[in-house]
């Protein structure tokens, strides 16, 4: 299956161990994922203003590319795949606004005018989605190194279950993470604040908020007994990981724990290279060491 | 001078209304009318980008941007000249940075609020993709960012017209000095050239010259070998 | 604040009608279906950095109260639409919140600059921070 699929920025930079365990993951179940040649940053949020046509451009743009890339047949279907939460529901929802508002689109196309007409015809899937729809019997068949005795602890964030006509999954009661840890032999830490918050971008001006907020998933994870937390995005990964050292600036007793993305549990367990792992904060080898996964 | 009509177009400075011949390009033009630059002219053959303009035509909402010792005038074209678009001086030392996202982060951290709208790529005389190098930028593909604005010449029109207050030819080149330093490195030539230029064996050239006068430094200037 | 001498009492003025109207507009949200359950606050993660509940500036905006605009509550807001699945009646308080900030963006508002950043944080913070933070912040 040869599809395409739209990284964003972070995905090459910070989140370049996303990026490469994204194409590990997809390579052990026979996908095969096309960038677009041409791309731009997708904006990050979704305008929610109702007059603002601006915030529209980046990912209209994007989902034109991903339209050309299917007209030339170079991929099998209309799907794009995302994988970070956040250009996830910003082409999402700029996809259903553009179609459901030709006003809207009108205006867009006027604006642009060197880009072909947005025809529409794009779907914008998660990859969770994409894995979800393949079987959990197939994840599993590709196991090879099941993650056997690795307590683990799925984080959702918000904009991969909300609003709730955007989201992949129950927004109160998601399980895709769940049963996808499972099928990798996980065992599953539940956590009450797995679709809480992380502060996302207060870390940029508001560093103790986001701090917070980050703690109490942090903690809650802990205290269910979870060796590591995987996350679905760059932005939740920053907060939840990379800034322990802030949360520990007000939390003295709090001793850290991993933060890893899923697919670079899904490499591990499918054992490919290219986990990434040596670029995550803290570094979770040595629990991974201890359970005998590396 | 006997003007020719059929020749001849209108055209407006900065709101003044001037008829001028139909062939000259808008530097020309301006002068023509009286004008002299004294800002806003450098090379006149289209290298330095000193020379920015904006313009539109009769009939025409589009606002569009132009070098005016390059572009050639137009029957009801209303021109302003824009000799500086004004932009923070950034420095840094080369030799301390690395070739990623935060280096253009850290001294053009606007970058961030692009709104790919590329404006800055229709506003550009030199037909630069802009926007897609401030993107590259933007995810750190140095490489992709210094292709892209190669031919960029600061004149400035991207930076006045980009609506999220980016200034996209400092990042270009702050793209090709890092791709020159650190992707594709120095290269031999160049340092071997230093090397020889430090070493004294054009001293006796330069002098040379300099004792020159005019006219012989002229046909030598014309004489001399180009190689493409 | 337009309420009467006493503040016992408060009269709708023409303003007040323009205010709401101007906020349904931007946001979208028909703020009228809100009766005040409080849904919205009680799952906002942010409420303690909060000047106002999220349910109070549905409130405030009801009411045409331009004095939400100094409210601190709509910047922290992060737009997480923890509110936007629990409200019974359906109203999205996040573009609520939106329609309050781009209100204020349009007056040359800039409520955080990244002249306030250290180089440091600037190396530090991945783009996706960044961006949506200017996104958010910024006119
Ligand atoms: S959300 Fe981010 S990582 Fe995702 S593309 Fe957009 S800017 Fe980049
Ligand atoms: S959890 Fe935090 S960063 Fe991640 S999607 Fe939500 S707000 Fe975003
Ligand atoms: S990129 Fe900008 S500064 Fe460079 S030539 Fe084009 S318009 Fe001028
Ligand atoms: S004009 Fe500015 S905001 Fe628009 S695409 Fe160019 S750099 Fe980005
Ligand atoms: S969207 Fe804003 S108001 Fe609603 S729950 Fe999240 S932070 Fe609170
Ligand atoms: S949840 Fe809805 S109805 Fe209840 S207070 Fe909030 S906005 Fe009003
Ligand atoms: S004067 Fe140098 S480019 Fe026009």
């Amino acid at each position: 299956m040869r599809l395409a699929y739209y990284p964003g920025c972070t995905m090459k930079t910070d989140a370049k161990n996303f990026d490469e365990s994204t194409y590990s993951a997809a390579e052990a179940l026979g996908i095969e994922l096309l960038e677009p040649t041409r791309w731009n940053c997708c904006g990050t949020v979704h305008a929610l203003a109702k007059d603002n046509v601006m915030n529209y451009l980046a990912p209209i743009r994007n989902l034109i590319r991903v339209e050309q890339m299917n007209e030339a047949e170079l991929v099998d279907d209309k799907r794009v795949v995302t994988q970070c939460a956040m250009c996830y529901n910003t082409l999402k929802r700029a996809n259903a606004a553009a179609k459901a508002d030709p006003d809207k689109m009108g205006k867009i196309r006027d604006f642009m005018e060197k880009e072909p007409n947005y025809q529409g015809s794009v779907s914008v899937v998660h990859m969770l989605e994409l894995i979800k729809g393949l079987g959990w019997d197939e994840v599993k068949s590709k196991v090879v190194k099941p993650l056997d005795g690795l307590k683990v602890s799925p984080y959702y964030g918000c904009l991969l279950l909300r609003p709730r006509e955007y989201g992949i999954d129950d927004p109160d009661h998601p399980t895709v993470m769940e049963d996808l840890l499972e099928a990798l032999g996980a065992e599953v830490v539940d956590n009450p604040y797995k679709a809480k918050c992380c502060g996302a971008y207060h870390a940029v001006h508001m560093k103790e908020v986001a701090a917070d907020l980050s703690y109490r998933i942090l903690k809650q994870a802990q205290e269910a007994g979870a060796d590591i937390i995987v996350t679905a995005c760059p932005l939740c990964q920053f907060n939840l990981g990379d800034r322990q050292n802030e949360v520990k600036k007000h939390q003295r007793e709090f001793e850290g724990i991993p933060v890893v993305y899923y697919t670079q549990l899904m490499a591990l367990a499918f054992g490919k290279e290219g986990t990434g792992f040596e670029q995550n904060t803290p570094d979770p080898v040595p629990v991974l060491e201890e359970k005998g996964l590396l | 001078m006997e003007e020719n009509e059929s020749e001849m177009v209108t055209i407006h400075v900065m709101g003044k209304k001037h008829r001028v011949p139909a062939d000259l390009t808008i530097m020309k033009a301006m002068e023509y009318s009286g004008h002299q630059f004294r800002r806003g002219a450098g090379c006149r053959g289209g290298y330095c980008g000193a020379c920015a303009a904006m313009y539109r035509v009769k009939g025409s909402y589009k606002l569009q941007g132009a070098l005016a010792c390059q572009k050639i005038v137009e029957d009801g074209m209303y021109i302003a000249q824009i000799p500086f678009s004004p932009a923070e001086k950034i420095t840094y030392d080369l030799l301390e940075l690395r070739p990623d996202a935060n280096t253009f982060l850290e001294y053009y951290p606007e970058i961030s609020r692009c709104l790919s709208c590329n404006t800055c790529t229709k506003a550009c005389p030199q037909d630069i993709e802009v926007m897609d190098y401030v993107q590259a930028s933007l995810r750190g593909d140095v490489e992709e960012a210094a292709k892209l604005s190669f031919d960029c010449i600061s004149c400035g029109l991207c930076a006045v017209r980009c609506p999220a207050e980016i200034v996209p030819y400092n990042v270009g080149q702050l793209a090709r000095r890092l791709n020159s330093r650190y992707l594709i490195g120095p290269t031999k030539h160049v340092i071997k050239r230093v090397e020889e230029v430090e070493a004294g064996e054009f001293d006796a050239d330069i002098d040379e010259l300099k004792r020159l006068d005019r006219k012989t430094l002229q046909e030598r200037y014309e004489g001399r070998e180009v190689k493409l | 604040m337009s309420t009467g001498t006493s503040g016992l009492y408060f009269t709708f003025k023409p303003e007040n009608a323009a205010f709401k109207a101007k906020v349904e507009e931007l946001s979208g949200e028909n703020i009228d279906l809100c009766f005040q359950c409080g849904a919205c606050s009680s799952g906002c993660p942010l409420t303690g950095e909060m000047d106002l509940l999220p349910s109070t500036v549905i409130r405030y905006a009801q009411l045409g109260m331009a004095e939400v605009l100094e409210s601190k509550t709509p910047w922290i807001c992060i737009t997480c639409f923890n509110c936007e699945i629990r409200c019974p009646r359906g109203i999205d308080i996040a573009n609520v919140m939106e329609a309050i900030r781009e209100m204020m963006l349009r007056t040359k508002y800039d409520k955080f600059t990244l002249d306030e950043l250290t180089p440091e944080e600037l190396r530090e913070l991945p783009q996706i921070a960044i961006i949506s933070n200017q996104r958010k912040l910024t006119a």
